[in-house]
């Protein structure tokens, strides 16, 4: 049995909350990667943060990339989108082909 | 190339060309499996662009929708309203291997499936547009897991490919080459033993025969 969990500012993640998803607001990028540690350790299998928190804890999101679990996922806060997570996407590519093939275009 | 500092015997050669056999070997099935994830990965990457982009926006909706609902209500009240959620979700995780990698295979369940029977508040003092807004955040959900679980899958892959692409490479320009020059090199050592040793039978025989002639002149 594993949770869900969202991390980001208070108005982009309220919602979440009535779907049953454990909502952590947070407003300092410190506060959410203490958050995001105490998550790893326990039972969550998938954790969004907000692109406005996660752009300044890239760091500590990508320890956690080669784990199995949790995947901590970018998605747009109420502020717009930032292009985080396909730059996230864009990583990876780039990672498994040495280079960008999916974006050339853009 | 470097070769491999071993004594040029016939026991070193034979065991150099084992090891050759089965590195070329491993080189052709790490090649395959390389060819093979990198098929699968760039399915896989395509597809979560797409739904990324497709998430994306849907949220953003959802976002339009939540500060509406916001400047109507005011964030007390909207606090409140969500304050104790209904809806439960509950996740399960299995794995499928996709080429020996571990992909997580997320799998969720709500508590009450009724799509009417999602709102955790009384309709008196909530505005219509919460409503709306809890509704497509509830849409969104299903995609928003099903992202995850295809990020998750292209960053694992794309970790066990470049993983696999270091070993294929290093076995490649590596270990091949000088497991290929080595057994030159012994070859190439015995054979100057073996004319070496020719040569020095001819002269001693020569120089027997020499010895016999004088003998029988005597």
């Amino acid at each position: 049995m594993y949770k869900i969990g969202v991390i980001g500012d208070k108005d982009s993640i309220l919602g979440f909350k009535a779907l049953g998803l454990s909502v952590f607001p947070v407003t300092q990028p410190s506060e959410a990667e203490k958050v995001l540690h105490e998550l790893v350790k326990e039972q969550y299998a998938v954790v969004y943060i907000t692109e406005q928190i996660a752009k300044d804890i890239v760091k500590t999101i990508d320890l956690y990339k080669d784990n199995r679990l949790p995947a901590i996922i970018p998605i747009p806060g109420n502020q717009g989108v930032l292009g985080i997570g396909m730059c996230g996407v864009k990583k990876s590519v780039e990672r498994a082909v040495g280079a960008d093939i999916l974006f050339r275009d853009e | 190339m470097a070769i491999i500092r071993v004594n040029p015997t016939r026991m070193e050669l034979t065991r150099l060309k084992k090891r050759l056999v089965v590195a070329r070997r491993g080189h052709k099935l790490l090649k395959d499996k390389r060819d093979e994830l990198m098929r699968q990965f760039l399915d896989l990457v395509r597809k979560n662009k797409e739904l990324r982009e497709k998430v994306e926006e849907m949220l953003m909706k959802v976002h339009s929708n939540f500060l509406i609902a916001r400047a109507v209500m005011s964030s007390e009240i909207l606090e409140e309203a969500l304050m104790f959620p209904k809806q439960k979700v509950s996740l399960e995780v299995s794995t499928k291997n996709v080429m020996s990698v571990d992909v997580p295979v997320l799998d969720f369940k709500t508590q009450s499936d009724d799509q009417s029977n999602i709102y955790p508040y009384g309709f008196a003092n909530t505005s219509g547009e919460l409503d709306g807004a809890i509704a497509t955040l509830s849409e969104v959900l299903p995609h928003m897991l099903e992202l995850a679980q295809m990020e998750k899958s292209a960053q694992l892959l794309a970790e066990e490919i470049e993983k696999t692409r270091r070993r294929v490479n290093a076995l490649e320009y590596v270990l091949i080459p000088q497991l290929t020059e080595t057994i030159k090199y012994i070859t190439m050592k015995l054979d100057e033993n073996e004319r070496g040793n020719l040569t020095r039978l001819m002269k001693v025989k020569d120089m027997m025969i020499e010895q016999a002639r004088q003998a029988m002149a005597h």
